[in-house]
């Protein structure tokens, strides 16, 4: 045990199962957990939507709402809960120290305004010359905020008053990994005692399936859970709506505020390019497991990475709980989500529920969990939470 | 030998090499004559036909032979080229051994291909008939091109950087961020070495619409090279232009083992993020304020330690006069014979490569002991009370420099620079 061990104090999340840790867990943890599934909005492809929130509770000025599309204000929602969760919310002293790192790809497009300028230059010579003229004539100006990567950032600072710093990671499930990495690093090392990091992604948009289908790596057809996905039609991503973000402390920091700690973040190995079952097999011995233990698995669908992975994580004695078959694919959240549903089980003592019906059971004491995300392209990265 | 850790006792963090490419060439031979000659890299834009268009100039580099291939493909090749450059002259091989951090623009498909999608496909409308068309072509490169994670990769590949890169953006404060992130993974001694670079190469037509419509750009059109006019009392806006900056970090202690030429040190950085408004500064300056604060103390440097400031001076009514606030609060009197030069003035403002450009920017200034000048200065803006060194370089002997970046969103960083310890 040391001052300086990274521990978690706040989790706030969102996805198709609810919101806050109360939710999720009470979901995570019935007989046989259901996913909510969209299967008509955007067909052929399936999408988990979110539930029904109450923007307000988080973001009490309707200016501040206007000025975001939906995705950053998911993820200042989801920040808010985390703050409140840590008890951090609305302490001016303790947001203007905190440090921030978002993972973010880019906002929502104006959907309506693409569609007018794609259909009009089926019938002009120059497009480049109407687009100029469109885009001058029909796009909101406060739009291109609502887009920037570093605005929910921004927004965040804005809302929450989270000042310290402000660091925005972009490159999808990769930016998680990093953040959560770099987080962690920056308290161990004392260059940060108290910090916010997280991501959201909101998938029920046609410009963001767009950045998956340019690559063929939508699912279609029938609904299956994540690990059964490599016979289906299309590229085995079912991607979801959600966020989580994390309130990461120091242990002396959080102990001197008397705050309950979920669980300590341990070791985070991340790798670059495109990873390997060795490669992976070889991340997960950087964690010095040692027993049976619980993985909260991030993977994707997409066949060769989620076998290398899976293969991995069963080879080094981990009984792996796919969450993408209950939340969908929340792409740069996604590994904040894993390691928040790993803090979770680890502060309950208890593993959720089988996710699908091929996954293992998991029974004996439950003082360690790993938390996995590796990206349907590139990068990956795992993490050890342990009792605090 | 001094030392080769700082006041902190954390190691010092020396630069070993430098990389630039800006509208004025590529290189920092070229970049650094064209600088100190006062000339400027803007020009009207030819990229695109600018009909309707309120602003029709930019500081595009338009010499590669990525140029107009899109926002990605030219992105890398600026970062290419510029890390390029840096690691040669760092003496480092193909096998660069450490972290890379990559400040980079934010990634949309092109115009040109999504217009190519929709034609492809005739019987479905709207974002349906894009993500059908999508689906048949399965076209790699047009998939590489919307990944926010794809530029990073593929320069770690290249250049042999360690584990997984990262990719950044606080906006225009991105460079400064990348190269803070640098400097922090040495101090933590995780890394001997780190290569940070910015680079932006997203000038496409929406995205001048977009700043454009935000009020942000100058409309000087009818004379190019006169439009950027930092800290002038006619300066309307900035100018769009793109460019690419590279900096080999090395722990001073390695360097020296190695025999390495130490260019300078990053000896601090700072930061504070804005609460106030999406694009407007709090009007007491208190974040820029607090931000040049912190990273003065971070290098241990009161404001008699600061020689020059590199400033963001982005020729917005705004920046200019909010950054001018911040500087006088800061150094108070002091200020007034403290030499202030914008680098926008002639390459406009290179957004997420602009706090890398203008670091290397800045060590060029010490090892030269020139200051590059804030051409376009014929109108002063009386409210701003600063030796702006106008329009003429200047020689002098420079020790340390604070380079400012703030950015839309609230992002404010800044650098403290210096020559290396005797």
């Amino acid at each position: 045990m040391s001052a300086r061990d990274v521990v978690i104090t706040g989790i706030g999340l969102v996805s198709s199962l609810g919101e806050g840790t109360g939710q999720h867990w009470q979901q995570l943890t019935v007989d046989q957990p259901q996913p909510t599934l969209d299967r008509d909005r955007f067909t052929p492809y399936t999408v988990h939507p979110l539930p029904q929130l109450d923007w307000g509770l988080q973001i009490p000025k309707r200016s501040d709402q206007r000025q975001m599309e939906t995705w950053q204000r998911l993820g200042t929602y989801a920040a808010g809960l985390a703050l409140d969760d840590a008890g951090i919310k609305g302490d001016e002293a303790l947001c203007a120290t905190m440090d921030m790192i978002v993972a973010a790809g880019g906002g929502e497009r104006d959907i309506t305004v693409d569609t007018s300028i794609l259909e009009k230059s089926q019938s002009t010579s120059d497009k480049e010359v109407l687009l100029n003229e469109r885009l001058t004539t029909d796009l909101r100006p406060t739009l291109f905020l609502a887009q920037l990567s570093n605005l929910l950032a921004g927004n965040i600072s804005i809302v929450h008053k989270v000042t310290g710093s402000s660091r925005t990671f972009m490159g999808e499930e990769g930016a998680g990994v990093s953040a959560i990495e770099t987080a962690a690093a920056r308290i161990r090392s004392g260059q940060s005692t108290h910090l916010l990091v997280g991501a959201s992604y909101q998938t029920e948009h046609p410009d963001m399936l767009l950045n998956y289908e340019l690559g063929g790596y939508l699912h279609r057809g029938d609904w299956a859970p994540v690990w059964d996905r490599a016979k289906a039609q299309g590229g085995g991503i079912v991607s979801g709506s959600g966020g989580a973000f994390l309130v990461l402390e120091s242990r002396e920091h959080a102990e001197n505020r008397g705050r309950k700690i979920y669980a300590k973040l341990g070791r985070v190995a991340a790798a670059g390019a495109a990873p390997d079952e060795a490669q992976i097999t070889h991340m997960l011995s950087e964690l010095d497991l040692s027993g049976q233990h619980l993985a909260i698995s991030g993977a994707t669908g997409v066949e060769t990475i989620t076998d290398a992975e899976r293969s991995a994580l069963v080879a080094a004695g981990l009984t792996p709980r796919g969450f993408n078959s209950l939340t969908g694919h929340l792409k740069e959240a996604q590994f904040p989500f894993a390691v928040a549903l790993a803090a979770l089980a680890v502060s309950h003592g208890a593993a959720p529920a089988r996710m699908a019906s091929g996954e293992a059971p998991f029974s004996g004491p439950l003082d360690m969990a790993v938390a996995t995300s590796f990206g349907y392209r590139r990068y990956g990265g795992v993490a050890a939470l342990s009792r605090a | 030998m001094t030392s080769t850790v700082d006041h902190l006792g954390r190691p010092i963090v020396a630069v070993t090499g430098l990389g630039v490419v800006t509208s004025l060439g590529v290189g920092k031979a070229e970049n650094w004559a064209a600088l100190t000659a006062g000339k400027s890299g803007i020009h009207p834009i030819t990229r695109f036909p600018t009909d309707h268009l309120r602003t029709t100039i930019s500081g595009m580099v338009d010499f590669l032979p990525s140029s107009g291939k899109g926002n990605s493909a030219l992105t890398e090749e600026l970062a290419a080229k510029a890390a390029e450059e840096a690691i040669a002259q760092a003496g480092l091989g193909k096998d660069f051994g450490g972290p890379l951090f990559l400040a980079s623009p934010p990634i949309e498909m092109e115009w040109a291909d999504r217009f190519a999608l929709y034609s492809g496909q005739e019987d479905e409308e709207g974002y349906a008939r894009l993500l059908t068309a999508a689906r048949s072509r399965n076209d790699r490169a047009l998939f590489e091109g919307s990944q926010f994670g794809y530029i990073a990769d593929a320069l770690s590949a290249r250049f042999g950087t360690r584990g997984l890169p990262i990719t950044l953006s606080t906006a225009c404060a991105s460079g400064a961020t990348a190269i803070q992130l640098g400097v922090e993974a040495i101090r933590r001694g995780e890394s001997d070495r780190a290569l940070a670079i910015g680079a932006d190469g997203s000038a496409s037509a929406e995205a001048l619409i977009r700043f454009s419509l935000l009020s942000a750009l100058s409309t000087h059109n009818e004379a190019p090279e006169k439009a950027s006019r930092p800290f002038s009392k006619d300066r309307d806006g900035f100018v769009l232009a793109e460019g690419g900056a590279a900096l080999v970090l090395e722990s001073l202690e390695s360097a020296r083992a190695r025999g390495a030429k130490v260019l300078g040190i990053l000896q601090g950085c700072g930061e504070r993020a804005d609460d106030f408004h999406r694009t407007r500064s709090k009007p007491d300056g208190s974040p820029a304020i607090a931000a040049v604060k912190a990273a003065l103390e971070d290098a241990g440097l009161g404001i008699d330690g600061i020689d020059y400031v590199n400033a963001h001076g982005t020729s917005t009514p705004e920046n200019d006069k909010m950054e001018h606030l911040s500087l006088s609060t800061v150094f108070g009197e002091r200020i007034k014979s403290i030499p202030v030069s914008s680098n926008k003035s002639m390459i406009g403002h290179t957004l997420s490569a602009a706090g890398a450009v203008e670091a290397v920017f800045s060590f060029l200034t010490m090892q030269e002991g020139v200051l590059p000048p804030t051409i376009n200065y014929d109108h002063p803006d009386p409210a701003i009370d600063l030796d702006v060194v106008p329009n003429v370089k200047r020689d002098a002997d420079v020790r340390a420099i604070l380079s400012n970046s703030f950015g839309f969103g609230g992002q404010n960083a800044c650098l403290a620079l210096a020559r290396e310890p005797n």
